[in-house]
């Protein structure tokens, strides 16, 4: 006869000394947790619950500017250097952990337009309404002297001035050449007074300006006549022009896939291009109610961040056709009840007269992509997180690790329908709510009356475009 | 303005190559060695911008160091081979069923994505099954015969002598003869024991020091016992209500709203408390909350066979007409009613894994049952009392005086002997239950309580996190507070609890489109259309008639159409309540709702 039972002895299973940890024995059998799947549904929706009441993405609002903001530009070589310029002409040198000034740079006599950093970030670029270009030295901020006589005045390295009013400014990657663009587009060197190179396609103005982060050479600009324009340095004439039904009021390359863009797009959508295929839109993100003023992409090139004229700021995927996360805040929306929303339709527009607007003009993200900074025409910065639930701070490994056990079994369970609409709800102002409403029905009647359209026309007169195309008028 | 070419092409390149070299990285990561590559490259940048020399020296230490690497990655890759045979086998039990058949996908996309996931199941499986190896020392125990010796032959002082003197301390007698039947029941860790005599005797024992933890007279009848989410509390039915203790013996509930109970069970991730009174009413409470989640009648008499499927957490009755039914809390009548005898059921037991069903009744049968199926599998002859699955899978049951212990010993579900126990004559077997985590079958008889040993019982290695008998009183308390977390919903207790989540299944038949409906009926049409007559005599083949018969036909192959397609939607039935259906003089005698 052979024998054998189980038998524990309880030294063997408890810890000797108080001091030491407990001891922890695991077996993975599945055999021991039953209802495996009902606990893990349990956990994705208290997980999509919490993910909710933790969702707390403002985190300051940054004040000092004495009209709105209307550009900025982020520090490449300090993470918590912030410029921005407003519309009196005045330039600031944010710190965002302390959320204060640290410095500003005095001169332009009209609305600053543009600001730009070269890559190395010594030198800030900036440009306005004032026909002029001025060149800063970036104080060095870690010197202790500074840091404590906020509220310093420095003088431009050097001024520039030029024959018509600019409107935006960007420095090239890794080199010493910058753009500005107004009437016509004009390339610049550091050292000299005159622009280096201009190019000229048609007679409108232009409004923004970008230059290909994997690609020196080459820069996009948007301008009032509804068109894009791709430049390339090394030749003497633009390269390629794609003009839409509607005004791109801003740019921004994918930092990843350089050959990527994003379009801003005055119809409230933005449109994601591909330059080797221009003829239609990679993606269309659609989402916001009225005019996307600006956007940036997050350094990962996964995400980027838009703000609008609506009073709100969206968060997309680089390829998702809605977005990720809207950020507003109940002073944002003051008074809006005054908004006329005329709209025509693709076209809206929200015709205004307020007392204190606070439309969103300009929108960054950090160069860690943890952070979201806005400029509104309320005078304020606001700096929100780019998760609006992520935990800010060092996480001990124990928490990281619930974390992305939370996440995972999120990503898990997503589909059902409980842990779905609390994934997926989002509070709306009233009056973005009603207006996006409101746009809804427009489409839906704009595709019906289409579809009954070419109900009634001979086949094939009236061929199906996709939206992706239809935006396109022309392409050159 | 002329169009000129931009070196769009030497850009798509750029993101071609980074795009190749990567992949060429990775290709080398897999052959192995190559990484080591690639860290040179690494490192011996690094050091670039101090000064050529101290790169260069970096350079040489890192063609040694590689040598050396190489070495041991060669040698450590013979190892993981050689587990990795070995644990292919094991892991499959953490994969939990098959993988998805990508072979059948259209979509490119989602077929990538799905194989990423598959791949990290079975990573996850694999990594299991290297913890098993590793981390799971303790082996189960077995009894096995040699020569001529028959394991059920073994007694139990054989047994004794064999083995280690704790394992021996775990067996003993206890005679309690005037407050007799006793009921008994283990903690969910196996460490603590609640015993209750018929006559009122309530007591709880710590079965790892065998100190008595608390013992009084409740001076009442006791049918059953169970405990809570922990030691802390049990409830226990007496004779009109079930009621509530703690640890010290103090009444924290009465719970009047259950009537006088007669079994109780305890599902532990829903903190409900189960009661099935004297008038066959089922009561479902949350003892978190208070709440009585539902009560329903059963109608199908009174029982005291009751038992929970581990698995599924679903209730199983045992009727006196033969019938088992399974109950959930959503729904009001049994989700599978199975008529298992002939006879009264006197004992149900459910396997841990949740596929087998044990069922003995008066009519001297005891049948094992696949409940995937709802079918027989093995039927033996025998009275049984009492039943009970071990967590390795072992029935233990009762009849009498007597206990056999039967074991799966080839694994399809064959149960034969393995072991058995006599009490002393007169004895009366009560209620049998496998202590968790330990070879220990505890047994409650009409003259006190006995313990024996039955090797290969219990699961020998215990999880920290899921029941741990030598838990602190720190982690009994963190374990509550994450077992409230975790607290699941009684709409999750279901049949098979893994569809939560699952996508249904698509219908077999699906209805065809109208445009297809339409399409075979035209190809009906033109089919009889195109028949040829026969010429017939006799001014049967006038031109008139025969394009009547033509036309006949169409009409005959299309109505067939048309009525299927009536039938796709038929009129929904007028529901005839009883009380329309009667006569106006007869209708206040008809049966109300229960509202």
């Amino acid at each position: 006869m052979k024998v054998k039972v189980i038998s524990r002895s309880t030294d063997e299973f408890t810890r000797d000394r108080s001091q030491d940890l407990q001891k922890v024995f695991r077996n993975y059998d599945p055999k021991l947790r039953t209802q495996e799947r009902a606990v893990e549904y349990t956990r994705a929706l208290t997980a999509a619950k919490l993910e909710k009441i933790f969702a707390r993405p403002f985190v300051g609002a940054l004040d000092g500017h004495i009209d709105a903001v209307s550009c900025m530009a982020k520090n490449p070589n300090h993470l918590k250097g912030m410029f921005s310029g407003s519309m009196d002409g005045d330039i600031r040198l944010w710190d965002l952990s302390m959320r204060r000034t640290i410095c500003q740079f005095p001169g332009h006599q009209g609305a600053v337009r543009g600001l730009t950093v070269s890559t190395d970030g010594e030198i800030l670029v900036s440009c306005g309404t004032d026909c002029s270009v001025r060149l800063w030295n970036v104080p060095d901020y870690r010197s202790k002297n500074l840091s404590e006589s906020s509220g310093n005045a420095l003088e431009p390295m050097a001024v520039y001035v030029w024959k018509h009013p600019l409107w935006g400014v960007d420095h090239q990657w890794d080199r010493t050449l910058f753009a500005t663009v107004g009437a016509q587009v004009d390339i610049w060197d550091h050292n000299r007074s005159e622009p280096v190179n201009t190019f000229k396609w048609g007679n409108d103005t232009v409004i923004s300006v970008r230059f290909n982060p994997g690609h020196p050479d080459l820069l996009v600009t948007s301008s009032s006549d509804r068109g894009i324009i791709l430049y390339d340095l090394r030749v003497s004439s633009p390269a390629r022009k794609l003009i839409l039904k509607t005004r791109t009021n801003s740019i921004s390359w994918n930092p990843m896939e350089p050959m990527n863009f994003t379009a801003a797009n005055e119809d409230t959508n933005c449109y994601s291009y591909d330059v080797r295929k221009l003829s239609e839109a990679k993606c269309v993100h659609a989402d916001h109610v009225s005019a996307v003023m600006d956007i940036d992409y997050s350094p990962t090139g996964r995400e980027f961040v838009t703000g609008s004229y609506d009073r709100t700021i969206r968060i997309f995927n680089y390829n998702g056709d809605h977005s990720r996360e809207v950020y507003h805040t109940k002073r944002m929306q003051r008074s809006l009840f005054a908004s006329v929303v005329v709209c025509c339709f693709w076209f809206t527009v929200i015709a205004d007269e307020f007392s204190v607007p606070c439309r969103v003009f300009c929108v960054k993200y950090s160069c860690d992509g943890t952070y979201v900074i806005s400029g509104s025409d309320d005078t304020n910065l606001r700096l929100w997180k780019a998760k609006a639930s992520e935990q800010l701070g060092v996480l001990l490994p124990r928490e990281r690790k619930k974390q992305e056990y939370m996440d995972a079994v999120k990503e898990r369970y997503k589909h059902l329908p409980e842990v779905k609409r609390i994934i997926r709800h989002r509070h709306l102002p009233k009056p973005i709510y009603k207006a996006a409403t409101l746009r809804r029905t427009m489409v839906e009647a704009e595709r019906k009356k289409d579809q009954r359209r070419r109900a009634h026309s001979a086949p094939g007169s009236m061929p199906v475009q996709p939206f992706r195309k239809r935006r396109i008028i022309k392409e050159e | 303005m002329g169009k000129t070419r931009v070196d769009y092409k030497a850009l798509s390149t750029q993101c071609k190559k980074k795009k190749r070299r990567t992949r060429k990285r990775k290709r080398k990561l897999m052959e192995g060695g190559g990484n080591l590559d690639w860290k040179i490259g690494v490192m011996a940048h690094a050091p670039a911008r101090e000064g050529k020399k101290e790169s260069k020296k970096y350079y040489q230490n890192y063609i040694r160091e590689r040598g050396k690497e190489e070495e041991k990655i060669k040698r450590t890759r013979i190892l993981v081979v050689v587990i990795f045979d070995e644990l292919d086998p094991k892991s499959k039990r953490y994969l939990r069923g098959e993988g998805a058949n990508l072979e059948v996908l259209r979509d490119k996309k989602l077929k990538g994505q799905l194989s990423i996931k598959e791949k990290l199941y079975g990573q996850s499986a694999r990594a299991a099954a290297m913890a098993e190896k590793w981390l799971m020392h303790a082996e189960h125990g077995y009894l096995e015969a040699e020569g001529i010796e028959k394991t059920w032959r073994i007694k139990q002082e054989s047994i004794l002598t064999e083995v280690d003197i704790i394992s021996s301390r775990k067996t003993f007698d206890m005679f309690l003869p005037e407050l007799g039947p006793y009921k008994l029941e283990y903690s969910l860790s196996g460490r603590h024991m609640l015993v209750g005599g018929r006559k009122g005797h309530l007591a709880m024992i710590d079965m790892i020091t065998m100190d008595l933890v608390k013992e009084f007279q409740v001076r009442e009848t006791i049918r059953d016992v169970v405990f809570l989410q922990n030691e802390l509390l049990f409830a226990v039915a007496q004779k009109k209500y079930p009621y509530i203790y703690n640890r010290d013996g103090t009444e924290i509930h009465c719970l009047k709203e259950h009537g006088a109970p007669l079994k109780l069970q305890y599902l532990d991730k829903y903190f409900l408390l189960v009661s099935i009174n004297k008038l066959g009413e089922l009561h479902y409470q949350d003892v978190s909350t208070g709440v009585i989640v539902v009560s329903y009648r059963t109608g199908l008499g009174r029982t005291d066979v009751m038992q929970t499927n581990p698995y599924n957490s679903v209730i199983g009755l045992g009727h006196s007409r033969g019938k088992v039914t399974m109950w959930k809390p959503t729904s009001s009548k049994p989700l599978v009613t199975m008529l298992c005898h002939h006879a009264p059921v006197t004992a149900v037991a459910f396997q841990n894994g949740g596929h087998l069903m044990a069922t003995a009744s008066m009519d001297r049968k005891i049948k094992l049952w696949d409940i995937r199926k709802f079918e027989v599998l093995r039927n033996y002859v025998g009275y049984a009392q009492s039943l009970d699955f071990s967590q390795k899978g072992l029935l233990a049951m009762s009849n009498g005086s007597h206990i056999q212990i039967w074991r799966d010993s080839d694994g399809n579900n064959d149960y034969g002997q393995y072991m058995s126990h006599s009490m002393v004559k007169g004895y009366q077997v009560g209620k049998l239950r496998f202590r968790p985590y330990e070879d220990v079958l505890g047994i409650g008889h009409s003259m006190g309580l006995s313990c024996i040993l039955v090797p290969g019982s219990g699961e020998p290695n215990f999880d920290t996190w899921v029941a741990n008998p030598y838990e602190t009183r720190k982690q009994r308390r963190e374990k509550e507070v994450h077992a409230l977390l975790d607290k699941l919903q009684p709409e999750t207790i279901m049949l098979d609890p893994t569809k939560i989540g699952a996508v249904r299944p698509q219908r077999k038949k699906e209805k065809p489109s109208k445009l297809e409906v339409e399409a075979a009926m035209e190809a009906a049409v033109e089919a009889a259309k195109s028949i040829s007559f026969k010429n017939k005599s006799k001014g049967r083949n006038k031109p008139s008639k025969r394009a009547k018969k033509k036309e006949e036909a169409v009409l005959n192959a299309k109505r067939s159409f048309l009525e299927l397609q009536d039938d796709e939607w038929p009129m929904k039935k007028p529901k005839l309540d009883e009380v329309s259906q009667l006569s106006k003089s007869l209708q206040r005698f008809a049966r109300k709702k229960p509202s």
